[in-house]
């Protein structure tokens, strides 16, 4: 055997063992948290709101709600920004101004999450609890926090498919008459829509997945919340949380909470999956 | 090591393989070789964790584990007996209390931490109180709220008084602050104040002493429960039926939420295990307890 077929198999087998990675810890996860799922039913656990894992509760149905109420407030307040942000560099700025404010932005994604949290605790918070009311730790500065850490996501993967639109576009649209601003919105921003869709998809993985900022600014209370200005827990949190002591059934419904978060995240990966496929 | 031995073990089959790399060997076999490490790793995360073997060993160091409100003076103690008796191991660790009462029925660690009580099925566990640590009630300087009954204290807890206006003070909500499932601090709360009944689940929940202490220090409207060693001027320990968590109280017992942290074993210290937990009771470990905030039994 020759030596470039060598050098590919153990790539191969390199390669193959990152996946596996991947294989034993969806095995772990299933395997330590189904029982629990098993144990309490599937309805009690993912519909009731009722979480005292000590007392034999284990309902992650407020958690589940708040994730997705999370996430959603992170995508109203980090979408636009972040598609705004694309659009002026990919379309109308100069190569210096893009130059300068590309890395700028990814150095955004750079900073820790415990950093954000921390911002978060010692700035944002007080700000919600003094103007806005409530206990200032809320689903609301949980959503902003998340809504700026998601912008790297976006912007940049926004960026990206603005700039895979074709130049013959812009231009016969400029020919037939239309303004820059109306050739954006008719013809690039349509032409990009798959990847600005697959651009908001992660950013709303990023956003389900993150658990360090939001402990620190949403409050973790564990039940359904009825304004923004009120704590919510999410099911991130609820692991971090509370894995450091949980035994026996605790643990698993611990676990149990890393399954439902895990095929939220696999639903979204493989919906983007699913679009990338189709452009 | 007596704690974790199993974590040596991937190292000399890392580097049999990477010679095996270096002797281009044929490559069915290392695909063997991967799945053996891939078993072996799959052997390694369930035996994670606690003080498995080793332990009791002779020469092997002390093992201590259990509540994560004791670890960190447990952690200072060790530092200090180590530094005082070269060649004296004693590894700390956390899990919790009811984590280390079981691992020192087990005989898994040589002597268990707990910051609660022993319930009836423990008692035959060798007890030894190390320091007692008062839960201070604590809210924001400003707030004029002096007292509060244990009845009081309940209620907030429970849900049922969430207004400020209900303890006679101008109306505005409360924020309450609990800490998480599993905490020591709220095993104690939920077993000095709440008795059977739950918290409620509107509470914040705060994940260590100091987190519950900056939010208190930051909110005029908050009120939180943090170990009474840590209370300082940022924020206002309450009286609970009148009578404040100073460390004299706390001693006396006078004052209500009180709990013993308490060191465990299945059978009574003995060599290097009685040398450290005499080292604890001495005046030198009683004032180092002292020193980091908690009250000395002796």
């Amino acid at each position: 055997m020759n030596k470039s077929k060598f050098i590919e198999r153990v790539l191969f087998l390199l390669a193959l063992s990152s996946i596996s990675s991947l294989v034993i810890i969806t095995i772990f996860i299933f395997e330590e948290g189904l029982p629990l799922i098993l144990h309490t039913g599937l309805k009690d656990f993912i519909f009731s709101t009722h979480w005292a894992p000590t007392k034999g509760f284990f309902g992650i149905g407020a958690m589940i709600v708040s994730s997705l109420l999370v996430t959603l407030g992170a995508m109203i307040l980090g979408v636009p920004l972040g598609l705004a942000c694309a659009i002026v560099l990919a379309e109308f700025s100069s190569l210096r101004l893009r130059r300068l404010l590309k890395p700028t932005l990814e150095l955004l994604a750079g900073i820790p999450s415990v950093v954000y949290g921390f911002l978060g605790v010692v700035w944002l918070v007080p700000l919600i609890r003094d103007h806005l009311g409530g206990p200032g730790l809320s689903l609301l500065a949980a959503a902003v926090i998340l809504g700026i850490m998601i912008l790297p996501t976006v912007i940049s993967i926004s960026i990206d498919a603005l700039t895979a639109v074709p130049d013959v576009y812009r231009d016969g649209s400029i020919a037939l008459g239309a303004t820059e601003w109306q050739t954006v919105r008719r013809v690039v921003l349509p032409a990009a829509s798959s990847g600005i869709i697959t651009a908001v998809i992660l950013g709303m993985g990023r956003a389900v997945g993150e658990t360090m900022a939001v402990i620190m600014v949403a409050g973790n209370a564990i039940k359904l919340p009825t304004s923004i200005l009120e704590p919510v827990r999410t099911l991130t949190s609820n692991i971090a949380l509370e894995l450091g002591y949980a035994a026996g059934r605790h643990r698993e419904a611990l676990f149990a909470t890393g399954i439902v978060l895990f095929i939220i995240i696999m639903i979204l990966n493989f919906s983007t999956t699913l679009i990338t496929r189709r452009r | 090591m007596s704690c974790f031995p199993e974590k040596t073990r991937p190292a000399p089959e890392r580097q049999k393989r990477f010679s095996s790399v270096l002797g281009l060997a044929a490559p069915t076999g290392r695909l063997l070789r991967w799945g053996s490490l891939l078993l072996l790793f799959l052997g390694l995360l369930p035996g994670l964790g606690g003080c498995k073997g080793g332990g009791k060993a002779a020469n092997h160091g002390l093992c201590i584990a259990g509540s994560t409100s004791v670890q960190p003076f447990a952690e200072k103690l060790a530092e200090v007996y180590m530094q005082e008796h070269p060649g004296a191991r004693i590894d700390v660790q956390g899990g919790g209390s009811s984590a280390g009462i079981f691992a020192a029925q087990q005989g898994a660690a040589d002597l268990g931490a707990s910051s609660r009580e022993l319930v009836a099925a423990e008692k035959s566990l060798h007890e030894i109180a190390i320091a007692w640590d008062g839960i201070a009630v604590v809210v924001h300087p400003s707030n004029p709220l002096n007292n509060l009954s244990l009845e009081q204290l309940r209620q907030l807890f429970q849900g049922k008084i969430t207004d400020w206006r209900e303890l006679g003070l101008p109306p505005h909500s409360i924020d309450l602050i609990t800490r998480e499932e599993g905490s020591g601090t709220r095993e104690a709360f939920e077993h000095l104040v709440m008795g059977k009944t739950e918290f409620t689940p509107s509470a914040l929940v705060q994940d260590s002493n100091g987190a519950v202490r900056e939010i208190v220090a930051g909110d005029p409207y908050s009120l939180g429960y943090i170990s009474a060693g840590l209370v300082d001027e940022q924020v206002k320990a309450v009286a609970i039926d009148g009578v404040l968590p100073t460390r004299e109280n706390i001693k006396k017992q006078v004052y209500k939420l009180v709990r013993r942290f308490l060191l465990v074993s299945r059978v009574p210290p003995a060599g290097e295990c009685r040398a450290f937990v005499n080292f604890i009771l001495g005046p030198q470990g009683q004032h180092l307890l002292e020193k980091e905030g908690l009250v000395g039994v002796n």
